[in-house]
């Protein structure tokens, strides 16, 4: 199975609405949405639950109040400021490292592991599809988009694609989605912003040795900054694969739950279709090269 | 008083609400706190003249003391710890900074040296600042709270938060006496709007919603902040102008004296709004 997500750096660029139009597309593939923070593609998947598990992707300390003398060396110990004056834990501050557990005299605290999110296996018409959602607030995000792509591989049948949906940033939540993958393709816009993100979150996969490529998104929006982009890209070794207008329909169309292909524009089908064979073509000369 | 500016979906339009405020409001404080991919100084066009790099601090083994007892891998719950045989390996990218291993060392053989992972960097007075995580980096908390340490308390401060609702989100708006939410009306946007509602909930932070790129077709965010009692402060409408601007780093109040009443109306709605 070959493993293809899509990032952004910057949010709100397209990745969702590409995914989910590639979905239409790709044949014999899954689907995963790393987005664990704020997940949108089973919006316009809509699935039907198959598997629903919680998550327990964290550590917490408890203090056990009968035991705790209030000597006061877990909270001198503790870096994260998790522990208050009462001796009680702060949840939200906690990172359950267990340095408090080390230094207790009375053995009064305990890591106890949390729930962070609940993951999610569906069944939807365009393949399998795995997801999950982060508890809000919680720790460990970068572990439960672990958790998501460790289901893609207990699910898996012999689809040849996987598609992942991923999120802004290029911190651990990214790092955690793109590792291992075939190849990585930035979503990107042309905004002053957009370029700047960009060439971030190209660092990261060229950092982890993941193959990019770039899509710039809504490209004629501005057309100055497309053309630095693709200078940009060009200069430093990251085939632009693909570039789709942006139309004021797409924006409607999403109000009813369509993807561009769905509500039958067919400039921007024809463009996506073109960037999914430039990238399997980019994909079979990676593999032989 | 400080406000933490946030949506869940990312590109709704933090930066631009964010630093619309900065341009109206005299003599505030912004601060990036979205330190992975921050763009705050596309538009506000700082002078950065202090850069500080933030430092944590990560495990070196002392070989001449390291008895491979194992105890520190044990005791790292975020593995960044592996002793095998006769070798200890360390992750310093996946360390948490716990100083969990060198308490766990039974031979002092655990030393704690320090490790950039970002830089914070400021204008001269102080009255912007972001911070940057290094590419390659997972772990930006440390760089958020470097940056809160540097809050003016006396000053209007508005905090530009991350996309999502991890940790990071909680790191940014804690301590904040007002939250400014910005929603977007399509599908996932009234879905990630939902999300930020119960964090900051959950934390007790009064809060209202800036809707952004409004329009007649798609009325949602209005129903859900109806039903909830969540009042809208502003309402941006889609326009083509603002969103060439955005594209080339230039804000709305830049373009029109109409955005900058509004958003003058904005801060005025915010001061209330923390001292209901």
């Amino acid at each position: 199975m070959k493993q293809i997500v899509f990032i952004s750096g910057k949010g709100g660029t397209g990745k969702s609405t590409l995914v989910s139009s590639l979905s239409l597309l790709v044949q014999n593939k899954m689907l995963a949405d790393c987005d664990v923070e704020a997940p949108n593609l089973h919006i316009l998947l809509q699935g039907e639950i198959l598997k629903k598990r919680d998550f327990f992707g964290a550590k917490e300390a408890v203090i056990d109040s009968s035991a705790c003398i209030k000597c006061g060396l877990c909270r001198k110990t503790c870096r994260f400021d998790a522990i208050s004056e009462e001796f009680e834990i702060k949840p939200m501050k906690c990172e359950g490292c267990g340095a408090c557990t080390l230094v207790c005299p009375q053995n009064a605290i305990k890591l106890e592991e949390v729930k962070t999110g609940e993951t999610y296996v569906s069944n939807t018409s365009r393949g399998t599809f795995s997801h999950a959602l982060l508890d809000i607030g919680a720790e460990g995000s970068g572990r439960l988009v672990t958790e998501v792509r460790k289901n893609v591989n207990a699910y898996k049948k012999d689809e040849e694609w996987l598609l992942i949906d991923g999120s802004p940033g290029i911190g651990c939540v990214v790092i955690a989605s793109i590792t291992g993958t075939d190849a990585v393709v930035v979503v990107s816009e042309p905004t002053k912003s957009g370029q700047s993100d960009l060439e971030r979150v190209l660092g990261v996969a060229k950092h982890f040795g993941v193959p990019a490529f770039v899509c710039i998104n809504k490209y004629n929006l501005n057309l100055k900054v497309t053309s630095e982009i693709e200078e940009y890209c060009e200069n430093n070794g990251y085939p632009v694969i693909g570039k789709i207008p942006f139309e004021p329909s797409i924006v409607k169309a999403l109000q009813e739950f369509k993807t561009p292909i769905e509500a039958g524009n067919k400039v921007i089908t024809n463009e996506i279709k073109n960037l999914w064979a430039r990238l399997v073509d980019e994909v079979e000369n990676l593999k032989k090269a | 008083m400080k406000v933490g500016i946030l949506s869940g979906k990312g590109g709704t339009g933090k930066t631009t609400v964010s630093a619309s405020l900065a341009a109206v409001v005299p003599s505030c404080q912004y601060i990036d706190c979205d330190v992975e991919e921050p763009n705050g100084a596309i538009f506000l066009k700082p002078e950065l003249k202090e850069k500080s790099p933030v430092k944590v601090l990560v495990p070196e083994i002392d070989m001449t003391k390291c008895n491979f007892c194992g105890l520190c891998a044990k005791a790292c719950q975020f593995n960044a710890i592996a002793v095998v045989k006769d070798k200890v390996l360390v992750f310093p990218e996946i360390c948490h900074h716990c100083g969990a291993c060198k308490i766990a060392c039974p031979n002092d053989a655990i030393l704690e040296v320090e490790r950039t992972i970002g830089v914070v960097e400021a204008n001269e007075d102080g009255t912007f600042l972001q911070g940057k995580l290094d590419v390659g980096e997972p772990i930006s908390i440390p760089i958020i709270n470097e940056l809160k340490k540097h809050i003016k308390e006396d000053r209007f401060v508005i905090l530009d938060c991350p996309p999502g609702a991890s940790c990071a989100v909680v790191n940014s708006i804690e301590g904040c006496d007002y939250c400014v939410l910005i929603a977007e009306p399509t599908p996932f946007g009234l879905h990630d709007i939902k999300i930020a509602v119960q964090l900051v909930k959950n934390m007790g932070i009064p809060f209202g919603v800036v809707l952004n790129k409004a329009s007649n077709d798609n009325r949602s965010i209005h129903h859900f902040c109806q039903s909830e009692g969540i009042e809208i402060l502003i309402e941006i409408p889609f326009s083509k102008e603002i969103a060439e601007g955005y594209s080339k780093g230039i804000l709305p109040v830049e373009i029109n004296d109409l955005w900058n009443e509004k958003f003058k109306k904005l801060y005025e709605k915010i001061e209330g709004g923390a001292h209901k």
